[in-house]
């Protein structure tokens, strides 16, 4: 018998079933770490207490965190609407000039929460017209999203490396960086925010964009479950047919759908060039998008979801730093791994358990325990 | 150096750079054209490099590298076709898990045996696969144009490069003149009609990603032991990807993609050699232009201003059988 249509209660479809696939992930991490000769056990006690043992290891663990979010809920978006945004390390690459334009030409100006708003569009704004290429060619001519979202992310490579190395460089460095922002041009670091809790945020660059991100996880909310324009998001996301008999505009929805994913990537600029180095720096994503495809999947494109799972990979981020500090045989790549791990157990391989947890689940519910 | 010269230079650069796009390209032409988009070509190409790297590395032996290369590479296609086909999860999200894997992977276990910061160690002479020289190509040297052309952009390459040209025609056969390549199209536009024909789907599916871990080992095999002679941290460095953009560029067929791949290279070779140079009118052109090129070409013709690139039709979705 088929099990696929069988429906299942919401705690083992958002609750068990992520977590079990979690296990497994972290399963066979574990065995690549035996298999290089360190103790697997030793190795996720000093990630955990690296990531949360002190206020700097929770800070930058936030800072992560922050990042993750927002390339988080751009690929969530644009997964409702039944796209498949891989571009979000470009957006917010092209963010970052957004971000980084804003803060030199206001910082010597203003202070920073005058600036913050308009960074905030400006990365917004170049997030989302590095997504309006793709987006068009999707809606209009029909090219599938994810191949021309592929290829952005290498012409926004190119074209931020041409803007750092002849652009923005400060005359007379070797290093391919903007200037570095004043004041006015930098978030200011939640400090108060670890030492509410009796924490020293010592050297971590957790800022204010943590807090933009934590609005934009509500924002993203009532727009999925709470607006006509969600609405129509979802429903061409779950049927495309249903969508057209409805009078939903398929091309209109995936700009609209497109421009948002990728202004949300683009947000993921604040927290590093001004939260944390106040300049632009290049290739300052650092894979943070590709993430997002985790942290999303995980998260079951739900904001609260993607906050938990932004955050463990937060804890994966600082505490695999840590890790390799004191376990010199795990290089911090180790991480890559375990991303690719959540990746595959939780993503691509999401069903594999769901036809046994079925069977569990229904022996259970017709057993005179489950209350049949 | 008059202006033949350098054109015979680059043409010869050109090819190097073009091989491991063209096995590359060739591999997601079979995925693809069975209905599997393959994102995950990268990481297939990358584990194949570490895997040839180090038994090329503990034997000495090129050819066993190459099978090593092959085999690895096989593997991890296996699991994709595990997830995407078996479990019907998405092609695309497994593509992507096989990347990071084979990203974090072998940085991890190549520095856990080689601690050089995930490089692996040189391998000898005898672990290569070195440039051959091709007969009469010394003699040919000196006969005007055809000489030089025959002596440094045909001749000189390593075995891997004249197999690579091998593959085309050999993968056109396979595709158009076989019953296998004709089952691998048909399901990868119908596949409930391969099904209805008693043939299972889900076989075909994995023989077509047996054949892309076959070719994406040469391309692991010929980055990691033919153009260099180490592995080195992420060495496919997005290859996988730019040879991807290839085989949308020639429109999923394999002539074409030998072009493409042969294009991709040149403006690669093209933007090495104008490093720092100006044209003569333009000025000096950034390189960043030509690095950005084969993607923006690609992107103009999915827009469908260079015909029109027609996917696989059942490409990205996992066949169910009870629908």
């Amino acid at each position: 018998m088929s099990t696929a249509s069988v429906p299942l209660p919401g705690w083992i479809n958002y609750g068990v079933i992520p977590l079990i696939n979690l296990a497994l992930a972290f399963f066979f991490s574990g065995i690549v770490v035996w298999a290089i000769g360190e103790n697997p056990f030793e190795a996720l006690q000093l990630l955990l207490v690296g990531a949360l043992g002190r206020g700097e290891g929770i800070g930058f663990t936030l800072f992560y965190t922050t990042s993750f979010i927002f390339t988080g809920l751009s690929v969530a978006v644009a997964i409702h609407s039944g796209l498949f945004n891989i571009g979000s390390e470009g957006q917010a690459y092209l963010g970052g000039l957004g971000a980084a334009l804003v803060a030199l030409s206001l910082d010597a100006y203003v202070p920073w929460y005058v600036t913050m708003p308009f960074a905030v569009i400006g990365a917004a704004l170049f997030g989302a017209a590095c997504a309006a290429i793709p987006a068009w060619l999707q809606a209009k001519r029909g090219s599938h999203v994810v191949i021309t979202t592929i290829m952005f992310n290498f012409i926004v490579s190119s074209l931020m490396n041409y803007v750092l190395v002849h652009m923005l460089i400060v005359p007379g460095k070797m290093a391919p960086e903007s200037r570095t922002f004043l004041p006015g041009g930098q978030l200011p670091k939640l400090d108060w925010l670890i030492a509410m809790f009796g924490g020293k945020l010592g050297a971590a660059p957790l800022n204010f964009s943590f807090l933009i991100a934590l609005i934009m996880c509500f924002l993203v909310w009532v727009l999925i479950w709470r607006t006509k324009l969600g609405y129509e998001m979802r429903t061409l996301g779950i049927s495309p047919s249903a969508a057209s008999y409805a009078g939903i505009g398929y091309s209109k929805i995936v700009m609209i759908t497109m421009l948002i994913s990728g202004g949300l990537a683009g947000m993921m600029a604040l927290n590093p060039v001004m939260g944390a180095s106040a300049r632009l720096q290049i290739e300052f994503v650092g894979g943070a998008g590709f993430v997002g495809i985790a942290v999303s999947l995980m998260g079951r494109n739900h904001p609260a979801g993607i906050v938990l799972s932004a955050l463990l990979f937060g804890i994966l981020y600082q505490g695999g730093a840590e890790l390799s500090f004191d376990m010199p045989a795990i290089t911090r790549d180790m991480i890559v791994v375990i991303q690719g791990m959540v990746i595959l157990f939780a993503g691509a391989l999401e069903y594999m358990l769901r036809p046994a947890i079925v069977r569990a689940y229904q022996q259970f519910a017709r057993s005179p325990a489950g209350g049949r | 150096m008059d202006y033949f010269e350098v054109f015979i230079s680059i043409l010869g650069s050109a090819i190097r750079l073009s091989i491991p796009l063209l096995f590359t390209a060739l591999a997601g032409l079979f995925s693809e054209r069975a209905g599997i988009f393959d994102i995950g070509l990268e990481g297939k190409m990358l584990v194949s490099a570490f895997a040839s790297a180090c038994v090329a590395y503990y034997t000495g032996n090129a050819w066993a590298g190459l099978g090593a290369g092959i085999v690895t590479a096989i593997l991890f296609s296996m699991l994709h076709g595990f997830a995407s086909i078996t479990n019907r999860g998405n092609q695309i999200v497994s593509g992507v898990a096989l990347n990071f894997i084979a990203a974090g992977l072998t940085i991890v276990l190549g520095q856990a045996w080689f601690s050089q910061g995930g490089r692996t160690g040189q391998v000898p002479a005898s672990g290569r696969f070195s440039s051959i020289t091709l007969p009469g190509a010394d003699m040919m040297r000196e006969v005007p144009i055809i000489g030089p052309l025959y002596a440094n952009v045909i001749s000189g390459h390593n075995i891997l490069t004249y197999i690579a040209f091998l593959m085309v025609p050999l993968s056109w056969w396979i595709l158009y003149r076989t019953r296998f390549g004709l089952r691998l199209r048909a399901v990868g536009e119908n596949p409930g009609a391969v099904d209805t024909a008693g043939i299972s789907v889900s076989w075909l599916r994995y023989r077509a990603l047996i054949v892309t871990g076959f070719l994406a080992g040469f391309a692991g095999t010929y980055l990691a032991i033919a153009q260099s002679a180490a592995f080195i941290n992420n060495m496919s460095a997005g290859k996988g990807y730019i040879a991807l953009a290839a085989l949308i560029f020639a429109k999923w067929k394999p002539v074409p993609v030998m072009f493409a791949c042969l294009l991709f290279g040149f403006l690669d070779a093209f933007a090495n050699f104008m490093q720092g140079k100006s044209l003569p009118l333009i000025g000096e052109v950034p390189v960043q232009i030509f690095q950005a090129l084969p993607y923006i070409l690609t992107c103009v013709l999915l827009a469908g201003f260079i015909g029109i690139a027609r996917p696989p039709k059942a490409g990205g979705v996992p066949y169910t059988k009870e629908r």
